[in-house]
């Protein structure tokens, strides 16, 4: 499968400033979060696969079309929605929205019936005969994302799409990247201070600092494999039920007192667990997954770089 | 799909073609300009001056009036290359003051709003963007300056005979090439000018500002030097001394036809620069 993004040694230079450094790495989720401190270099990488932006080295496929040679086709598979106020004051949601589609390619009447089915698609359906420019901060948002769907792009780049957004518009926005990545055929960027946003949403993540990739997370792969790891506080016979885990091939260790962790081995399931337990008449007060939070990833990624 | 079904679907319908995309812009710049009843109004009274010189075209040639008047006709209106001159004179001057109107209304808003990268996110680029919005200006100077000079030209040929238009027609291209040089310059200032200050009516003001800015240093560097540079610092003098060449009349600003064009060029030149350096998705600061 072609990966929906690659990087090449990609860097981008502005004046004596190197913005981003040589970034190498294939990305093929359904949803990619781009994540890192302010200044890391995330929306100038957007807008470098946009072509807003020349690499001063190395070069960037989107689907397989390098940036530097196919940046109009790029354009036509791709849909964005920016991070700051973008939009037309002057003229209705439903003329803008058109207006993106036409710009995209639509024929003037599929552009106005896309526009209808966009902005009821992201809430403003009630309110498309408004003037963009009377739009409270989170209905702009929301019509940026309208501009951005209208034409049916393969890839849709969103920066930083929840900044503003109340808690039940953000919930929204994020149902809406959800429902899109699992109902569609269609790719995600996800460029986002709220790590929350990112880990409810991608399934891979890239992290940046001062232009430099510090860690690529593929957070289904290790969704997958923290299920393996089990975090429990028993009440008796701590050290016998860790010995029977043992016994079954489980890495167990202490944490904390009457604290037991294990990794469970191949075909050990949590029944397993529950009934050597009962075994020993050992009480299980507490047992859950224990996984590394996108949080604590992040944090890692920052501390070790 | 109805629009309740309220879902994202892709796209799988004709696109069109690429290159007629810049068009688009035009189109909805027009219609946004014409929503306007201030800019209607003047837009329509523009058409007052080619009114009036197509009644006294008609009178010219009207026996009738003539002799009422006891007047021969070359004594009402003599419809030559001078009449020309001063007929696009007149519209230009009226073009030049719907472009300072209109013409900050085109990039500014854009800029001001932040929405060029959603025009350039798509496969549209800044050349097809500032084409587009050129174009909306192009036709509507167009219709006050050398579509009603060559309905003028047209009717004094029919009443003159095909002789008068044979021997004058010079005078035709001259009409239509010397509108549309005033057209490209007048409407690349305003449009590089409004991409600089993104304020709309500060653009506008600018406008008229840097035009007789222009035209009163020139004049006064032409005092002060007792020379005739300061006529290539004027917009009004380039585009004049060009015209008078095109309708072969005499013109007091001294300066030769082909400087008038490279400083007309340099002046286009310059806005096309300041456009470029302006009109971009991002800004960088380096």
């Amino acid at each position: 499968m072609t990966p929906v993004i690659e990087l090449e040694g990609l860097g981008v230079r502005f004046g004596k400033r190197d913005i981003l450094k040589g970034l190498t790495c294939s990305l093929s989720g359904r949803t990619i979060g781009l994540l890192g401190p302010n200044g890391a270099g995330k929306s100038t990488l957007i807008n470098t696969l946009l072509g807003f932006h020349k690499p001063s080295s190395g070069t960037a496929r989107i689907f397989g079309h390098d940036i530097r040679s196919k940046i109009t086709h790029v354009r036509s598979v791709v849909g964005y929605m920016p991070e700051n106020d973008a939009f037309i004051a002057n003229m209705t949601a439903v003329a803008f929205v058109r207006l993106m589609g036409e710009l995209s390619g639509l024929p003037s009447e599929a552009a106005l019936e896309r526009a209808h089915e966009a902005l009821f698609y992201v809430g403003l359906g009630e309110a498309r005969y408004r003037k963009v420019g009377t739009y409270s901060l989170g209905m702009k948002q929301l019509a940026k994302l309208a501009q951005a769907i209208v034409h049916g792009p393969k890839l849709i780049i969103l920066d930083e799409p929840t900044n503003g957004l109340d808690p039940p518009a953000r919930q929204r926005m994020v149902r809406m990247i959800k429902e899109m990545r699992d109902a569609h055929d269609v790719h995600i960027v996800l460029c986002s201070h709220l790590l929350r946003d990112v880990e409810e949403t991608c399934e891979e993540v890239l992290i940046l600092k001062e232009g430099r990739i510090v860690h690529y997370s593929n957070l289904e792969e290790e969704r997958r494999a923290n299920r393996r790891f089990v975090e429990m506080e028993p009440i008796g016979d701590t050290a016998g039920l860790a010995l029977a885990l043992e016994g079954l091939g489980c890495e167990c260790a202490f944490s904390g007192g009457q604290r037991l962790k294990a990794v469970l081995s191949e075909g050990i399931e949590i029944r397993d667990i529950y009934r050597l337990a009962a075994e020993r008449d050992i009480q299980l007060r507490r047992l859950n997954y224990r996984r590394d939070t996108l949080e604590d990833i992040f944090l890692k990624a920052m501390e070790t770089n | 799909m109805a629009v309740y079904k309220r879902s994202y679907r892709a796209y799988s319908g004709r696109l069109t073609p690429e290159w007629s995309r810049f068009y688009i812009l035009t189109r909805y710049a027009l219609g946004n300009l014409f929503r306007s009843k201030f800019l209607t109004a003047a837009f329509v009274m523009c058409f007052f001056g080619p009114l009036v010189c197509m009644v006294g075209i008609y009178l010219n040639h009207n026996a009738s009036v003539l002799a009422l008047l006891h007047t021969r006709a070359d004594q009402i209106i003599n419809v030559n290359g001078k009449f020309f001159l001063g007929f696009l004179g007149m519209q230009g001057g009226l073009a030049f003051f719907l472009t300072a109107f209109i013409g900050p209304n085109t990039i500014a808003p854009d800029l001001a709003n932040g929405a060029l990268p959603l025009y350039f996110c798509r496969s549209f680029s800044r050349a097809e963007y500032v084409l587009g919005k050129l174009c909306a200006l192009f036709y509507l100077l167009s219709l006050i300056t050398w579509v009603p000079g060559l309905i003028l030209f047209g009717i004094e040929s029919n009443l003159s005979g095909v002789a008068w238009m044979w021997e004058n027609r010079s005078l035709a291209s001259g009409i239509f090439l010397g509108s549309v040089i005033w057209i490209l310059m007048i409407s690349l200032i305003a449009m590089a000018l409004s991409a600089w200050v993104k304020w709309r009516i500060a653009a506008g003001a600018m406008v008229l500002g840097v035009m007789f800015f222009l035209s009163g240093f020139g004049a006064a560097v032409n005092g002060v030097l007792r020379s005739n540079i300061g006529h290539y610092m004027t917009p009004g003098s380039l585009i004049t001394r060009v015209c008078a060449d095109l309708f072969g009349v005499e013109t007091p600003i001294e300066i030769s036809v082909w400087s008038a064009w490279v400083g007309l060029l340099v002046m286009c030149g310059l806005c096309v620069l300041l456009l470029s350096r302006k009109v971009r998705a991002f800004e960088v600061v380096r």
